[in-house]
Formats: C-alpha cells, sequence, structure tokens
C-alpha cells in the first residue's frame, strides 16, 4: 500500500474542497485533495455549469423560434429544430474545460492531486482507493468537503424514467412530456429550459408558492413567465409515485387525484449532504441536524477535523463553500481568519432570474422595503423584458441597507453589487449618490435607493 | 497685525537645503523674538533657528524629516509689526471682549487697519501677496476687485487686476477659501510683495488639537476690521472641524451587530480587536478605518487601573522615524560596509612603559588638563604613517585614484547625544602632545554641544575609534569611507604575562584596526599594525626623529 503523508488533506474537489486546496497551497501548507469522481464537484460537473449551458442554448433555441413567428424586431427566420445530442456534447466540453481548469490551478498552487475514492480510517488517516491500488494518506487536519447529492423520495426511486437533476442534464433527446416534482430552483430551471426546447412541462409543487424560500413579490413575474412558456403548474400538489404503467405521475391534488403522463419525470426536491458510506459516523462528529456541526473557523467537534459546504448545511451553494474553503485554509496556515460575512447571495436562474442578498421583507423587525420596477427602466425595454424589479430593504432610522433583492431577465450579474451593499454596511444614500451607467439594468438598483430616500428620478 | 515668515537661513557655505529635525514650537504656540523655532541638520552640522519675530506661529514648513530648501518659509508668525510685542500675546485678547464686541455693527466698530484677523479654530488665515507682474515693476495700482471680503474663493480664481506702467494683470488666488481682508481700495498703489488679500483657509494637516483656544479668536476677531465692504469676516469661530478628532460614535444598542467593511474586519480581526467592543463613528454607526486607530491611539490603561501584580509580558511596538543625525550615520555605515570590504586585525599592545610614561608628564600638571591615551594614539599614528603612507589616504572609488595625504588629520569618533560624530583633529603630525590633549578636548566638546564648524567635521585622513573603558577585548570598527584604515582602541587592563620565568603583571590594551582590502594587502595591515604596536609599547620612538 502506499503511504502519503501531508499537513492538510481535503476530500472532496468541488467548489469548496478545491478552493481550500489552492488557498492552502498558496500559503505554503503542504496539501492533498482526494476526489472520487472528477475535480469541480456538482457544481462544475452536473450542477451550476452544466444547468447554465442547458439554459443558454435553450434561449437560444427559444429565441430562434420566437423569429419564425410574428415578432416585433421584424426578424423572420426559418423554424429551428436542435440536436440536443450535439448541445450536450458542447455542454460537456466546458465542463471538461474547466475541470481540467482545477486539476491546473491545484498543480499551479503545489498543491497534489489524488483521484479515487476516500474511507476515512480516523481523524488523521485516510484511505484512497487509487487506479493504482489502495493508498494510506495521514495528515495533521483533515477538511470533509464532500458535497451533497439529489434527494431521493422512497416512492419515486430515480432509475427508468425517473431522474434527477444529473440525469436531466446529460438527456440526448428533448422529452416530449416532462413532468418535475419539486417546484424549487433547480426544477424550475431545468423545467424552463426543457420547455423552451420543447417539451411539455408540468411542475408539482407541494407547497403554496413555488420557490417556496422567496415570497410572491418575486416569484410572481416569474410565475406569469412560466404560464407564458405553457408550463402547468400544480401547487400543494402531492406526488404519490408512478401509475402501475410507469407511464404517468400519479399526483394527489387534496380533492381528487390525478395521472400527468410523462415520458421524463424529474425529481427535484432537495439535496441532501454526503456524510455516509466513506467512514465519516465513525469519527462520531457533533451533527446539526443531517448536516456536520461546524465553528465559525469551520472545525468540527474533533480537533484538527473540518468540513466545509453542503455538508455544512443551507444554503448549499458553491460560493458559501469556497468562502468557508478559503477560511478553512487560513485557519490551518495560522492566520487569523474567521467566518464574518455579512451575506451570502443566492441566484436562481429561471426565467426571469432572482437574487436575494440579505434580509427579505420583514424579517428584521421594522425594516422597510423600496422598489423600483424594471418597467421603469430604458435597458429593460430594450431587452424586451420589462418585467421584475429590484428591491431595497432597510432600516429606515439609520438608512442601513439590510438586503437587496430582484427579480428580472439578467439579474444575476447585478449580485456582486448588491453583496458589496451590504459587505460595506451601505447606506441608501450611498448606492443611491453612485453613478450608475446609463442605460443599464443597474440603474434600477440606484433608483430603488432614491425611492427609499424619497427621491427616485424616474417614476 | 500682521503675519511674517520665518524663513530658513543659509546655515553654511554652499548649503542649499537642510532637514528638519525638531520642532520647538507647534501652530497656536506664542513665540518671542530669539526664541528657538525649531532645529535643523545639514550636511554634518544641526543647526537651531531662532525666531525673528515675537507672536503667534499661525503655520509651520514641514514636518520633522522633510527638508527644506534655504530661504523657503520655516514658520509664519502672526505679530504685531509695528509694535512688537512684549507683553505676553496670549492676555490681550482677553482683555478686549465686549458683549457687543463679539458681533460688531459695520458703522460703531472703528478698527484700526493694521490689525489682523485671527483664523477660527482649524482654519489658518495666508496672504496671498502682490506678485512680481513683470520685469522691473516694483508696485502696481489696484485696477478692479473680483471679490469681497466673505467671500469664498477658490484656488486660481481671478482675485483682482492690477495695473502696471506696462500692462493689466489679473492676479488669481493661490489658496481656497474665505477672503477676509483685501489689501486696498481701487485706485490704490501696492507694492510688489505686499499682502493683496487674507483667505482663511483650511489649516495644514495636523495642525488641529494645537489651535488657540476658541476664546482668542472670538475676542480678537471683534476688533477685526469692520469699516470695510458689510461682511462681518470672521466674528463667529466656526466650529472646529469634525475630523479633528476623530469621535467615537454612540454606543450600539443590544443586540445591533457591528457594522464595518470587509477591510476594516480584516483589519481588526489581525490586529486582535474584537469589533463588538468599538463604537463606530461612521454613518449608521459604521466602525471606520479612523474608529480602529483611535483604539490604537488609546493609551493602554486608563489611569486610575493599578498595574496587575507579577510580570506582564510588554507588547506593541514603537516606531521611530530614522532622521537627521541617524540617517546620515546610517547611510554612511551602509556605503562604507557594502563598499569596502574590510580586513579586521586585532593586536595586544603592552602598554605599561606608556603609561608609565603618562603618568609621570600628568603628574606635575596640577589642575591643568591631563593627558589620556588618545593623543598617545594620535601621535602613533603620526608616527608610523611615515613609513607607510598607503595608511594615511583617501580610495576614490568611484574615480579609481588614491590619495594619499601628506597631512595627518586625525578623525576622532565621538559619541554625542545625536549619535556618532567625527571632528578632525587637523595636522596631527604638528602638533605636540599635549596641544594635541588640548585639541581634542576642544573638538569633542565642540561636537558634543552641537556647535563643531562644518570644517571640523570633514576632512579627516584616518580615523580612530576608542570606547574608553567600554572598549572591550576586540572590536571590527567600520572604516570612515573614503579612509582606507581605522585604527580602534580596546580596553586597557593589568593581565600576567609570561616573561619568560615568571608571570608578571603587565598593562595591556587591544588595538583592532580595520584596512580596506581592496588597496590594503593583509601584510601591509599586519606590518602597520606590527609597527603602531612596537611604538606604543617603547614610546620614546614615537618622539625620536629617525
Amino acid at each position: 500500500m502506499t503511504s502519503l503523508t501531508c499537513t492538510l488533506l481535503i476530500i472532496g474537489a468541488g467548489p469548496g474542497g478545491y478552493v481550500c486546496g489552492i488557498r492552502a497551497g498558496q500559503l505554503g501548507v503542504d496539501t492533498i485533495v482526494v476526489e472520487g469522481q472528477k475535480p469541480g464537484g456538482t457544481c462544475l460537473n452536473v450542477g451550476c455549469i452544466p444547468s447554465k449551458a442547458l439554459i443558454h442554448a435553450a434561449d437560444e433555441f427559444a429565441k430562434a423560434r420566437s423569429f419564425a413567428g410574428e415578432n416585433e424586431l421584424g426578424i423572420s427566420a426559418g423554424a429551428p429544430s436542435i440536436d440536443l445530442a450535439i448541445t450536450v456534447a458542447w455542454k460537456n466540453g466546458i465542463v471538461k474545460r474547466l475541470t481540467g481548469g482545477v486539476s491546473g490551478l491545484l498543480k499551479k498552487a503545489k498543491t497534489r492531486y489524488v483521484q479515487g475514492q476516500a474511507r476515512i480510517i480516523d481523524g488523521k488517516t485516510v484511505e484512497v482507493a487509487t487506479a493504482d491500488g489502495p493508498a494510506r494518506i495521514t495528515c495533521k487536519s483533515l477538511v470533509i468537503a464532500t458535497g451533497s447529492k439529489p434527494f431521493e423520495l422512497p416512492f419515486l426511486p430515480f432509475g427508468g424514467t425517473v431522474i434527477s437533476s444529473t440525469e436531466a442534464l446529460d438527456l440526448e433527446t428533448v422529452p416530449q412530456k416532462l413532468a418535475i416534482v419539486g417546484g424549487g430552483y433547480i426544477g424550475l430551471e431545468i423545467g424552463t429550459a426543457m420547455a423552451k426546447l420543447g417539451a411539455e412541462v408540468t411542475v408539482v409543487e407541494a407547497a403554496e408558492h413555488i420557490l417556496p424560500q422567496y415570497d410572491a413579490e418575486l416569484t410572481k413575474p416569474v410565475l406569469a413567465r412560466l404560464k407564458e412558456l405553457g408550463i402547468t403548474v400544480h401547487l400543494s400538489a402531492k406526488a404519490k409515485g408512478l401509475s402501475e404503467d410507469e407511464t404517468a405521475l400519479v399526483v394527489d391534488l387534496g380533492k381528487d387525484e390525478i395521472d400527468i403522463l410523462a415520458d421524463k419525470i424529474l425529481v427535484t426536491v432537495g439535496r441532501a449532504p454526503v456524510v455516509d458510506g466513506f467512514g465519516l459516523e465513525d469519527l462520531g462528529l457533533s451533527m446539526n441536524g443531517k448536516f456536520i456541526a461546524t465553528d465559525a473557523y469551520g472545525a468540527t467537534s474533533m480537533r484538527g477535523v473540518y468540513a466545509i459546504g453542503d455538508v455544512t448545511g443551507n444554503p448549499m451553494l458553491a460560493h458559501r463553500a469556497m468562502a468557508q474553503g478559503t477560511i478553512v485554509a487560513e485557519h490551518v496556515a495560522g492566520l487569523p481568519s474567521v467566518w464574518d460575512k455579512k451575506a451570502i447571495p443566492a441566484v436562481c436562474f429561471t426565467d426571469p432570474e432572482i437574487v436575494t442578498v440579505g434580509a427579505l421583507p420583514g424579517e428584521v423587525p421594522g425594516s422597510v422595503a423600496a422598489v423600483f420596477p424594471f418597467a421603469a427602466n430604458g435597458r429593460s425595454m430594450t431587452m424586451e423584458r420589462s418585467d421584475g424589479l429590484v428591491r431595497v430593504v432597510y432600516d429606515p432610522s439609520s438608512e442601513l441597507i439590510l438586503g437587496i433583492q430582484a427579480v428580472g431577465a439578467g439579474v444575476s450579474e447585478m449580485a456582486g453589487e448588491f453583496s458589496l451593499a451590504l459587505e460595506m454596511a451601505a447606506r441608501l444614500t450611498d448606492l443611491g449618490d453612485t453613478i450608475h451607467a446609463h442605460p443599464t439594468l443597474g440603474e434600477t438598483t440606484q433608483e430603488s435607493a432614491l425611492k427609499g430616500l424619497g427621491r427616485a428620478l424616474h417614476i | 497685525m500682521k503675519i511674517l515668515a520665518v524663513k530658513l537661513p543659509d546655515v553654511g557655505e554652499g548649503v542649499t537645503a537642510a532637514e528638519l529635525v525638531e520642532w520647538h514650537v507647534k501652530i497656536g504656540d506664542v513665540v518671542r523674538e530669539d526664541d528657538t523655532l525649531a532645529a535643523v541638520m545639514t550636511d554634518k552640522a544641526t543647526v537651531e533657528i531662532p525666531s525673528l519675530y515675537s507672536g503667534t506661529v499661525t503655520w509651520i514648513g514641514g514636518e520633522v524629516g522633510d527638508t527644506l530648501a534655504v530661504g523657503s518659509d520655516l514658520v509664519r508668525i502672526e505679530t504685531d509689526a509695528e509694535a512688537p510685542v512684549s507683553a505676553d500675546l496670549a492676555d490681550e485678547p482677553a482683555r478686549a471682549p465686549e458683549p457687543e464686541g463679539v458681533v460688531p455693527t459695520v458703522e460703531d466698530a472703528p478698527v484700526t487697519a493694521s490689525e489682523k484677523p485671527v483664523a477660527p479654530a482649524g482654519k489658518v488665515i495666508v496672504a496671498v501677496k502682490l506678485p512680481d507682474v513683470g520685469e522691473g515693476v516694483t508696485e502696481a495700482e489696484l485696477a478692479e476687485w473680483n471679490v469681497a471680503a466673505g467671500d469664498i474663493v477658490k484656488e486660481d480664481d481671478v482675485i483682482a487686476a492690477v495695473m502696471t506702467d506696462k500692462a493689466t494683470v489679473e492676479i488669481p488666488s493661490l489658496y481656497s477659501g474665505k477672503v477676509v481682508r483685501l489689501g486696498g481700495s481701487v485706485g490704490e498703489v501696492l507694492a510688489v510683495g505686499s499682502d493683496l488679500v487674507l483667505i482663511e483657509t483650511d489649516a495644514g494637516a495636523g495642525s488641529s488639537g494645537n489651535t488657540p483656544s476658541p476664546e482668542a479668536p472670538a475676542a480678537t476677531a471683534s476688533k477685526v476690521d469692520a469699516a470695510k465692504p458689510a461682511v462681518q469676516p470672521v466674528a463667529r469661530p466656526s466650529p472646529a472641524r469634525a475630523s479633528a478628532v476623530p469621535a467615537n460614535g454612540a454606543p450600539r444598542a443590544e443586540g445591533q451587530p457591528p457594522l464595518a467593511s470587509p477591510s476594516v474586519r480584516a483589519r481588526a480581526r489581525e490586529a486582535g480587536l474584537d469589533l463588538r467592543q468599538i463604537a463606530g463613528s461612521g454613518p449608521a454607526g459604521r466602525i471606520t478605518h479612523a474608529d480602529i486607530d483611535a483604539v490604537f491611539d488609546m493609551p493602554r490603561r486608563s489611569p486610575g487601573q493599578a498595574a496587575p501584580p507579577g510580570r506582564a509580558a510588554r507588547t506593541g511596538t514603537e516606531e521611530i522615524k530614522v532622521i537627521g543625525m541617524r540617517r546620515k550615520i546610517a547611510e554612511r555605515m551602509a556605503l562604507a560596509n557594502a563598499r569596502i570590504p574590510h580586513i579586521t586585525v586585532v593586536e595586544e599592545v603592552d602598554v605599561t612603559a606608556l603609561e608609565e610614561l603618562r603618568e609621570k608628564l600628568n603628574a606635575g600638571r596640577g589642575d591643568k588638563p591631563k593627558l589620556t591615551v588618545l593623543p598617545f594614539v594620535t601621535a602613533t599614528l603620526a608616527k608610523a604613517v611615515l613609513d607607510h603612507p598607503e595608511m594615511n589616504a583617501h580610495y576614490l572609488d568611484d574615480d579609481g585614484i588614491i590619495l594619499r595625504h601628506a597631512a595627518v588629520n586625525a578623525g576622532i569618533a565621538t559619541m554625542t547625544d545625536a549619535g556618532l560624530v567625527v571632528p578632525v583633529l587637523r595636522n596631527a603630525e604638528a602638533l605636540d602632545l599635549f596641544q594635541t590633549a588640548a585639541e581634542i578636548t576642544r573638538l569633542s566638546e565642540a561636537a558634543r554641544t552641537g556647535k563643531a564648524k562644518r570644517d571640523e567635521l570633514t576632512g579627516s585622513t584616518f580615523t580612530i575609534t576608542s570606547l574608553g573603558p567600554l572598549g572591550a577585548l576586540a572590536t571590527t570598527p567600520i572604516i570612515n569611507h573614503p579612509e582606507v584604515a581605522i585604527l580602534g582602541i580596546n580596553k586597557m587592563a593589568t593581565r600576567p604575562m609570561w616573561d619568560g620565568t615568571q608571570f608578571v603583571p603587565r598593562k595591556m590594551m587591544n588595538i583592532s584596526a580595520s584596512f580596506d582590502h581592496r588597496v590594503i594587502d593583509g601584510w601591509d595591515a599586519a606590518v602597520f599594525v606590527q609597527r603602531i604596536k612596537s611604538l606604543l609599547e617603547t614610546p620614546a620612538l614615537i618622539f625620536m626623529e629617525t
């Protein structure tokens, strides 16, 4: 058996693990990253990146389709068709480039990368099943960055027509009828894309709203767009299982049960942390529900063992994992880093997109919200998308910004300004008195702040 | 009252600039004529600059460490030019105030034109002088005013037009601020260099806190020229600028998290500060960098608090600017050490005979100054270099020239409060022992009191360094570039020496000599040291004409 030693051993090369590895390497910490599958984790391989590639392809296709009919721009084009197999191959090319990039970045940081399934022996020892046989790695500090996997419903196990997001991003043909269980962001992102590609999409959501973590003001434009795209949405509806001939999804609508015919059933009811099957249980770490409990340094209840990313709880977001990975690497290197972030932005790549940073209205007692619609923004009109709004939540006595949200086409790119405003403890005047370029969507952020100050200009 | 500048005088031949090494005054201080304002340092000497006027310091020309050109303003002093003030200036305003005086009405406040407004806290009053508007022009007629007293002007705004016999010239403002006084009315003829307007402008950085007490400006302002146009120039002292003191914000309410930008948070983290303990002075109670600065500026322990028992760990660092003499020494040492490959030869010398001679020479001196070892060493040196002219030389390494000197100008390394200086004993070869001793005493005294003249600090050809009783066993002296050798004198002690049959007590002293190995070979160095040794061991040889 090969035997390796290092100072820092990271299990999992997802966004948390590889960033932790790069940062540790930069700081001169002797580091090994172990990954059982491909570097890049869910995000690069079967999550953020592939889904955005699919969404982009679907948008382009939808555009081409709109040009085939009557349109306000006066463009005429023939009816388009799409070979999804080629699209998927293109997407896989991007994924390959990015995962290759991760390996290169680790190498550049002088962090070693070991390919193989890891098994924890104890808090300082891990065994890896590499292609060349088992390797035993001993370390001073261990980071668990094993991420999460799609949550499986017991009555709708994955397999056959029942698929998870992973398979949905690898479909070679557009399903004619797609049923989606779960109206969260993953289901709606893929569902919207598939509808644009020509699928007949039905969404089944158990809660009273789609995107249950957001309020109605933000989800309304999304719901309207889903209807426009011909997507059927069943709210307060419970999926019961497959019909006997496995061609339909049985759904309990409360009053009655219906069968939704579907050649693919996508289950996106959340993600579960990967905390078993690799010896983690034997460490007996303190847990926080299903998740590993950590402190502000990312440390678990066992000395020298850290956890970052989806295994540490919600929100399960790549950028949160990256920030955690940075802090753990710096902590291991002896720097005084600690989790002191004010806000973790969350982006939902539905159509229109939703961005949320910080407090929602009503979350902080006494806070108020000021809203400015894209309907009053010139740039939005020129992009034929004036649905949506920017909303700033603030404390009226100090003008301090507590949260910023937006819904609208392309608002994901505005997330940076929102987060910066919160981290810098900006006040309405800071945003309102900052010149925002014209004509851009960002002017709406400035206007929403000005509205809070009672001096919005373009409304 | 007017503002007069004390300029940096010509402090020595060929000196064009000097470094500020110490301020004796600050803005707001009241000084008298001949009070020392500042100390400046030129190449070697430190010079104290006296005030030429009595009055209040309104402006200082730089910070310690800055270099000023000769002729530039060192300080500006607000003074009563007509009658040099001998009484304490600070008392004067106190006598003035009367209720109606604080906001005088235009009609009822007859005031002499010579009185000058005083700047409120945080402000200074500066003059825009009538510039030289043309060759040979010594005066100009005021043709037009573009500003009135009380106007706010910006730098480069035109304030007036003046007419010479050749042309009309517009005069721009050199400062931004409020016009407090016009220098004349249209039609008047002003001399070049006279005050055109006085402008109240923001004080220079760092001046806040040293400004005079608020009463003084208020009171003096009451006597301000009110006969001038309707605007009252500086009746009310404007509040001290908010930035003057980084005010600590109000404490946060319970449960409110501290607000700070990521960079402030990172800085606090690095410094081990808990942001929850720090009140924020920024908008919305934001903790700013200034608030962190304020924490660092706070005294470590509040006055009432007793020192903790037992030993305490000392923390913190003190930053000391390397300026003036110290910087000069640092530069010269670095240069010498970087350029010169040193070879140091240490030898022990039996100075029993020398000491006996010295005792006898001193015995009959009564109250007159006694001889130390140093005059013997300089005499030895003057003798030794006769056979070794290569040692009494300068190696001009940039030019590739070795300059051998006939005269032995011995540099005597001398410790002063400001640091190491090397006064020069000129023509040591021409002086007898007592003359040498007297000259060394005079030179080191001059060096210690900072009164050494420039030519007494330059031109050494060979340097001697002696730490006296602290002289240790051996040292590795650094050569005084561009010299080629230096002689270090170590401590004298009685040691047992073997005379062939028994140990006898001998007075022993080590000498440590360094040589520039680029131009002095080890052999020559050793021979030279042996020559010094033999001369010192047999002092009669020093004085023999051989």
